[in-house]
């Protein structure tokens, strides 16, 4: 999405001289073709799914269902593309969310009581510091294994995989943790897990200024380096389609109504008369869902905007290059696995919360899925190559297919044949795309 | 540098090797096991006329085994004066042929064999039969008609579970959330539940309106089909049969959200604390509960008499189980206890939940059982 090739013309600002073919129109608005490939892709399956369910997936209800699913994947696959652009990997954060979830999940339902009784307003802040805490720490310490101790990090993060997988069993004898801090639940979605109609539109247009903000300093920017710009026609479009998508995105999940009952039960807490008629109370968009957006938002900004995210895209590109160009590589690395690590704990806070309980299995097979969100979403694991809302993308892609299959009734075995079938094409078209475009 | 290097590479091999033993009380087993010597005997071989039962664990580190059937065990033969001597293969198929071996040099006159593979097995088993030694499969099946099948009955806990929905709910729209497909008892279990139901189906009161298998009986994968579920059929689902508690407390998650929880019975099984509680709170309708200690009283009790010379047909409460590999299996069928909200003090005295676990944020005097 950035623009890294610009060019700058001599004399200045100008703008292209304007062609009529598709190709020409997608070259002057600069959008990157690989995720307009992948959002084509998207929208086939929801169609499919659609017609194939008789109308069920493109309800606002079950795209409201997809966006609280896909998030803790999408979360953690936002990480996944900065180790795998870096050349690594990362097979460990299945079992790493069971042991961080598990860690979260005892120390509300068991050690903070015994200090704070139940409930206290400060149960969930401090168990989502610590777990974090914890991830940061797991993270780094593989992170450090990998880049001080030179073990690669393949055999680290399986090792990670078996290791984590039984401190997660032994932490609790196997048993199930439950139930959650009623605060911390909220992290999970559910029908108090959520903003309001009105707080939706609020984040729609705050979201729409920034796109409009990011376009317009942008031009100014083009402008003050002499860099070549946009067509206007083609800057505008962005702005009404980004704009329109957003809007249009919160206009249709906001026609997802709370169920009756707990719109009633909400009503008469809050003192209010029922009309006989009937409530219709929006859900709104999901916390998880707001979460998962704002830590695609912050990595992205890591990723394109800070010192450390260019470094983690050298080391990938060219790590001798990268270490001979004065870059602590290895510094580098352990911080890209904190990150990870951190991140895997905003996933493990999502899962226990919606789950409303910690099990020691939790999270099984989940680094699979996140690995396979991140390459779907472009990710090259030879490295080097990447974006975030590719990763966001490719999450939703798996989760689409999982969600659509189980609303046609379509097994779990099928299931797994499937996504597996879909992983290993769209990287095979992604490959052949680039061999032509190369 | 080095020092630092060489520091963590310790580190990393006292991690794993802590790893490899944690959660098991008996460090000292375990570690002979990971030397390749493989096996441990509580108590040397015995004199000629005592009796010795060897146990063969396929894996000790799960913490069911240690802490109520290997106690049970114990007891059972104490009672019938007998000694107790055990190995364990660390979930190795090759290392449990050797431990049943060994267990018969070491003189067992009967052997109580928990299997990591029931097929693979079979050679010790034989050998074992040959040399007059009489085998227990226990809790796990085991293909051979001359070893003695403990267990307990998978479909009729399936029969359970669905008698309990049923009676709740004898006519609507059933969802039904199967175990790993992989795992045999997920359908031993869906097979019970149909047997009870079969008859509504087909006259059209009870509608399958959804069902799917659980990849690794995994409660969010439980949380996210049954979303799935109640979108496609728009709330209209009356009753959910899911086949254990870890995926029944999924499903009550994804029915609390449309509000619909303590109004949409669901069954489990196996007794988890948070299952229980949710049955005191309403929210479950039934958690089938095996309690392991009966099991562990049973094998003993017939390793005693099997080792004291009786007959498979002569020890108490045999019954002939059609295995799916069509042996006639000789098999003491243990029935497990459906709990609900009228039974919650079966596992209160049975010491398997304290109550305060059990009657979390449940309100006072709304349930027997709970103050």
């Amino acid at each position: 999405m950035e623009v890294t090739d610009a060019s700058t013309t001599p004399e200045g600002s100008t703008e292209e001289p304007e062609e009529r073919s598709f190709g020409s129109l997608l070259r002057a608005t600069e959008i990157d073709t690989r995720l307009l490939g992948m959002l084509a892709a998207l929208l086939v399956i929801w169609v499919s799914f659609h017609i194939w369910s008789g109308g069920t997936f493109l309800t606002p209800r079950n795209l409201w269902n997809l966006s609280v699913q896909t998030s803790a994947v999408a979360i953690m696959a936002t990480g996944m593309v900065l180790v795998i652009v870096s050349r690594n990997i990362d097979l460990s954060v299945g079992s790493m969310l069971a042991v961080i979830g598990m860690a979260m999940a005892l120390l509300q339902a068991e050690i903070l009581p015994d200090w704070l009784g139940f409930d206290h307003p400060l149960t969930w802040v401090i168990a989502l510091l610590a777990g974090i805490a914890l991830g940061a720490a797991l993270g780094a310490f593989q992170g450090f294994i990998v880049a001080y101790v030179g073990v690669p990090s393949f055999i680290v993060t399986l090792g990670g995989l078996l290791v984590w997988r039984g401190v997660a069993w032994a932490m609790a004898s196997g048993r199930t943790i439950a139930p959650m801090d009623s605060t911390f639940q909220l992290l999970g979605g559910g029908s108090r897990g959520n903003i309001g109609a009105l707080w939706s539109w609020v984040i729609g247009i705050v979201a729409c200024a920034g796109i409009i903000v990011l376009l317009v300093s942008g031009r100014r920017q083009r402008i003050k380096f002499g860099f070549k710009l946009r067509p206007l026609w083609a800057e505008i479009m962005l702005g009404v389609i980004g704009c329109g998508v957003v809007l249009g995105a919160i206009g249709y999940l906001n026609r997802y109504f709370l169920p009756e009952q707990v719109a009633r039960q909400r009503l008469e807490a809050a003192g209010e008369t029922v009309p006989p008629e009937g409530v219709e109370i929006a859900f709104g968009l999901a916390n998880p869902v707001l979460i998962a957006i704002g830590v695609a938002l912050v990595v992205t900004f890591i990723a394109t905007r800070i010192r450390f995210g260019r470094y983690v895209f050298a080391i990938g590109g060219n790590p001798e290059a990268a270490e001979l160009g004065g870059i602590k590589t290895k510094l580098t690395i352990v911080k890209t696995f904190a990150l990870m690590g951190i991140l895997v704990a905003i996933g493990a806070a999502v899962q226990v919360a919606r789950l409303n309980a910690a099990v020691s299995g939790l999270g099984q097979l989940t680094e699979l899925y996140v690995i396979a969100a991140a390459v779907i979403g472009g990710t090259s694991l030879a490295g080097g190559v990447g974006t975030i809302p590719g990763a966001v993308l490719g999450a939703l892609v798996m989760q689409s297919l999982q969600s659509g299959m189980v609303l046609v009734g379509v097994d779990a075995p099928l299931q797994d044949i499937a996504v597996g079938v879909v992983l290993v094409l769209a990287v095979a078209i992604d490959s052949f795309y680039r061999r032509r475009s190369a | 540098m080095k020092l630092w290097t060489k520091l963590l590479a310790l580190l990393a091999v006292f991690v794993l090797v802590v790893a490899a033993c944690g959660g098991d009380d008996d460090d000292a087993a375990d570690t002979t096991a990971a030397e390749g010597g493989g096996d441990t005997t509580e108590a040397p071989a015995g004199g000629d006329d005592e009796l010795i039962v060897g146990v063969s664990w396929n894996n000790y580190n799960e913490e069911r085994w240690a802490k109520s059937d290997e106690p049970a065990i114990k007891a059972a033969l104490e009672a019938g004066g007998a000694t107790y001597i055990s190995t364990d293969a660390g979930s190795s198929a090759e290392q449990q042929l050797a431990d049943v071996e060994q267990l018969i040099s070491q003189g067992a006159d009967a052997l109580i064999i928990l299997a990591q593979d029931g097929t693979a097995i079979l050679p010790a088993v034989q050998s074992a039969l040959e040399q007059g030694v009489p085998v227990i499969a226990y809790d796990r099946l085991i293909e051979d008609p001359g070893a003695l099948y403990i267990t307990f009955d998978n479909v009729e806990v399936g029969r359970m579970q669905a008698r309990v929905i049923f009676d709740l709910v004898p006519e609507g729209n059933y969802v039904f959330i199967k175990g790993n497909q992989a795992d045999a008892n997920a359908d031993f279990l869906r097979g019970g539940q149909q047997e009870i139901l079969q008859e509504a189906v087909d006259s059209g009161a009870i509608v399958n309106v959804g069902e799917s298998y659980t990849d690794n009986w995994d409660p969010a994968v439980a949380q996210t089909n049954m979303e799935q579920f109640l979108t496609q059929n728009n709330n209209e689902v009356d009753a959910v049969v899911a086949s254990n508690d870890g995926m029944a407390g999924g499903v009550v998650e994804a029915l609390r959200a449309q509000g619909l929880a303590g109004i949409v019975p669901v069954s489990g099984q196996d007794g988890d604390a948070a299952a229980l509680n949710r049955v005191a709170l309403g929210e479950q309708a039934v958690s089938v509960w095996k309690d392991a200690r009966e099991l562990g009283k049973a094998a003993g009790e017939a390793a005693v008499a099997l080792a004291s010379g009786s007959a498979l047909g002569d020890v108490s409460g045999v019954v002939i189980f059609d295995s799916p590999g069509g042996n006639s299996m000789t098999s003491i069928l243990l029935a497990p206890i459906p709990i609900t909200q009228d039974n919650l003090n079966v596992v209160l005295e049975a010491g398997w939940i304290d109550e305060a676990t059990l009657c979390q944020n449940v309100p006072a005097g709304s349930v027997a059982g709970c103050p």
